[in-house]
């Protein structure tokens, strides 16, 4: 999970040691939320980084489904899959954002693939991540073949675009529009790509991690007790 | 909105002009275009708006309907007036602390949240296997029972909204006799925060068994006699059959699950095609019917209340048979520590409990405190899951960065996306109609908005 | 009537007393039922609990006929003014109830997306705790409501005690100065 040897640096040196297509998650600083304690603990930098990507066999129907898909996809499949992920028994294809639609008509079209249904776009944010900050997960669920598979498509905060695919899956449509409310990935394509449940004015993309929580310190007869993200908590 | 505005008064500017000028109040982004047709069109077609605050919109919807006459030719639904901002609220709380959050966003059916939440966070911990009998059968009774009360709910509300206001009466009754039992067992009537990740909270007092089956014949006598009242009625029957339709292709495109997939022929349920917490081990049926209006739809919700019925009453053998078993996973590393009674000054921890970690083992008075305040941590990656909601597929996406508290928490309420539908039930028909499409999609605004 | 005594054939009162009890007796509600403690306030409707007992069942949908604001639930940002249209179309007398903490103070949510408390947004005569309050507890709420209809000073007398309420308040310690109570 964690490859904190000596490593206590950001950015290019990170990139250089940072293991092949493996999404960095978060590097956490410390323990106890604190900083300047005296328990040592203060030094401490831990990368944590996703799972690996998979390597064959997958097992379960995981092989056959992925060998559909790079058929379908020909030419395109070494571009198109950029990792496939199998973590606690569940499918996570990592895509390319330019073939994201194709990829999609194709797991709702083919017989053997039969994704009919797209269960929603969940927006993810990894600021550690650089260059691939924003990622969208699209839970795909298969009723003929009773299965389930992610796609996930990573893109960077500088360009945060992804092509819509209320074209194939048309019950995206409000939540691609949440997505772009709350993380600001805009899905080109999309019929109205308008803030759903923010109000229209709204400055900001909530669930961001850059965006704070927002709430107020509590006061009480002269005692204040800070907002939930700025408490002194453990992490 | 009027930026102009400067007077401090909620409702300046009304009256503030001499009536000549066209005057839209929009909201969304393409809106402009809705401002130019209605423009164009004139005065022939007429818009407006069923706005949050509205007996009828089942919760805070805003429903922007344009008319021509009482034919609905357009309808889009607005929402977003409940986002209560649950989930970035989840990612600085612990991982157990997260369940009193999930559990309010679809409150009509809270423990489906808690239920689905916890089974994500089990599979990122690799203990879904490692969940006690005891704790299973307990979160498939307080599912069902929550189920019965949420379709309930939807079938009461529902009556209402078209002016039979004995069906709420009727339903809420049957309602609160399963709110006794889950109040008895859980301490609350809702938003419990019962389902635990490990298990559930505390175990079901000694007369539960009893009280659950002494519940059964009421519900049930309640349930006939919604069916009495309503299926046959033709008042009934003339405002719900053949209204609000949607067929089984419309289904497909636009992801509906739940009961409106199943009255359009489907018997997709994820208690049986994915089954979770020892579904697959009980005796029920899937109600499924091909008429796919929102007639079929009551009755539909109205079978499932009695499968549902059967399998509270397979719960409650169950834990008659698993008395004293342990409630939560073995691994005191993540188990809720906490063994909560009523004493003389509430509810708190029990005398035993309190004795055992002060008195008689130091590790379990660690593993409490460590537990409360900081929470366990869970292995990094995230995990899909979905359980079946009264409503739909309900979905959740957690994420870890290996800390005590969860990096990302994502739910897919079926609400949010069957709510899409609502144009299709709506456009072409009457207006009446519109009120009839939102009882049957039964969406909760908690869950759409989050 | 009695030979003994004769009783005038008329009833002196206050004007205060028969307008509160005939407000007390029939408070309609508003509906405002947002999120979780409107299901609860939709279970005191019902049979079990029966707030008709206190002439209260009528659910209006239309603020203009509503005496009683239940804000029952979470105040969004994007609720908030609609939360307040509909308060200044209820007709004088109207009282406002804060079912929940969700309306007291924001409750759970300390976050960008609730009004931490609705009282930031209209005047409220009764706080009511819980999460959500068991429909008994809000049946006590109203029943205090009740009572504050039953008192209300009317015309002259509700300036003079509105003008004495405010010197006091303005001559009292603010909360937040209230210091050192903790220890």
């Amino acid at each position: 999970m964690s490859d904190a040897k000596e490593l206590q640096t950001t950015g290019a040196e990170l990139d250089a040691v940072r293991p092949e297509g493996r999404t960095l998650i978060n590097v956490r600083k410390g323990q106890f939320g604190a900083r300047g304690d005296t328990s040592g603990y203060d030094g401490l930098t831990r990368f944590v980084y996703a799972p690996a990507a998979a390597q064959r066999p997958y097992g379960n129907w995981f092989d056959q489904v992925v060998d559909v898909l790079e058929e379908l996809l020909g030419d395109k499949a070494d571009a198109a899959i950029e990792a496939v992920v199998i973590d606690r028994d569940q499918l996570t294809l990592h895509i390319a954002r330019e073939h994201l639609v194709e990829v999609c008509q194709h797991l709702r079209d083919d017989q053997d693939l039969r994704f009919e249904f797209c269960l929603g776009v969940n927006g993810v944010h990894y600021p550690a991540d650089s260059g691939r900050e924003l990622h969208a997960v699209y839970p795909i669920q298969s009723i003929t073949h009773n299965r389930r598979l992610c796609v996930e498509v990573s893109v960077s905060d500088a360009d945060p675009h992804i092509p819509s695919v209320t074209a194939v899956y048309p019950a995206n449509n409000w939540h691609e529009r949440e997505t772009w409310d709350f993380f600001g990935i805009i899905f080109d394509g999309h019929p109205g790509l308008a803030r759903i449940e923010m109000p229209d004015d709204w400055v900001g993309h909530p669930q961001r991690k850059d965006y704070p929580l927002g709430g107020i310190p509590i006061e009480y007869k002269g005692a204040e007790i800070p907002s939930p993200d700025q408490r002194r908590q453990y992490r | 909105m009027k930026t102009e505005d400067t007077a401090p008064h909620a409702t300046s500017g009304l009256g503030d002009d001499d009536g000549t000028a066209p005057e839209f109040t929009v909201y969304g982004g393409d809106w402009s275009e809705v401002a130019e047709e209605a423009a164009r069109l004139g005065g022939q077609r007429f818009v407006f708006n069923m706005g949050p605050q509205h007996p009828s919109t089942h919760g805070v919807l805003r429903i922007m309907l344009e008319v021509e006459g009482e034919r609905v030719t357009e309808l889009r639904a607005g929402i977003g007036y409940l986002h209560t901002g649950i989930e970035k609220n989840m990612e600085f709380r612990t991982w157990t602390q997260g369940v009193t959050f999930c559990t309010r966003m679809d409150y009509v059916a809270a423990m489906f949240n808690e239920a689905v939440y916890c089974l994500g966070v089990e599979k990122l911990l690799g203990i879904t296997d490692d969940i006690p009998d005891r704790a299973n059968v307990l979160r498939v009774l307080m599912m069902e029972l929550t189920r019965i009360g949420s379709h309930l709910v939807a079938i009461g509300s529902g009556g209402n909204e078209m002016g039979a206001t004995t069906l709420m009466t009727t339903s809420f009754v049957g309602r609160e006799e399963t709110l006794k039992v889950i109040e008895h067992i859980t301490g609350l009537r809702t938003n419990n925060g019962y389902i635990r990740p490990g298990g559930v909270a505390t175990d079901a007092p000694d007369d539960s068994v009893e009280m659950i089956r002494g519940m059964i014949p009421k519900v049930k006598a309640r349930l006939d006699e919604l069916a009495y009242l309503q299926l046959e009625n033709p008042i009934f029957k003339g405002r719900m059959q053949g209204v609000a339709v949607l067929d089984l292709a419309a289904c497909m495109a636009l992801g509906v699950t739940g009961p409106i997939l199943r009255s359009a022929g489907v018997p997709y349920d994820l208690r049986k095609s994915e089954p979770y917490a020892g579904y697959e081990t009980y005796d029920f049926q899937v109600p499924t019917s091909t008429d796919a209006d929102a007639y079929s739809r009551v009755v539909l919700r109205l079978e499932e209340c009695y499968e549902s019925l059967k399998i509270v009453e397979q719960c409650a053998d169950r834990l008659e048979a698993s008395m004293g078993e342990a409630i939560m996973v073995a691994d005191k590393k993540i188990a809720w520590p906490a063994q909560l009674s009523v004493g003389d000054d509430g509810q708190g921890n029990s005398f035993e409990h309190i004795r055992h970690i002060m008195g008689e083992s130091m590790e379990a008075l660690i593993h409490h405190f460590k537990l409360v305040t900081e929470g366990f941590p869970v292995p990094a990656g995230q995990a899909y899951v979905a359980v079946e909601n009264p409503k739909g597929t309900l979905g959740c996406h957690v994420v870890s960065d290996g800390g005590t508290k969860p990096w990302r928490a994502h739910f897919r309420d079926p609400g949010f996306n069957n709510l899409q539908a609502l144009s299709m039930l709506t456009e072409g028909g009457q207006v009446a109609d519109v009120v009839v499409a939102i009882a049957t999609i039964d969406m909760v605004l908690g869950g759409v908005d989050r | 009537m009695t030979d003994s005594a004769p009783t005038p054939p008329f009833i002196v009162g206050k004007l205060e007393d028969f307008a509160g009890w005939a407000r007390a007796g029939s408070m309609w509600p508003a509906t405002f039922g947002l999120a979780c403690c409107a299901i609860e306030m939709m279970g005191t409707g019902t049979p079990r609990f029966d707030i008709a007992r206190f002439g209260m069942e009528v659910f209006r949908g239309s603020p203009r006929q509503a005496d009683i604001m239940i804000v029952a639930g979470r105040v969004s940002q994007k609720m908030a003014p609609i939360l307040r249209q509909v308060y200044d179309q209820m007709a004088e007398p109207k009282w406002v109830l804060a079912m929940g903490v969700c309306a007291s103070s924001g409750g759970m949510f300390n976050n960008y997306a609730i009004v931490q408390g609705v009282d930031h947004v209209v005047p409220v005569d009764i706080y009511l705790p819980g999460c959500p309050p068991r429909p008994e507890m809000l049946i006590h709420a109203l029943l205090k409501v009740q009572e504050l209809a039953r008192e209300k000073p009317m015309l002259r007398h509700r300036k003079e005690i509105a003008a004495a309420a405010e010197a006091a308040a303005l001559a009292a310690t603010p909360t937040s100065d209230m210091k050192g109570l903790l220890r």
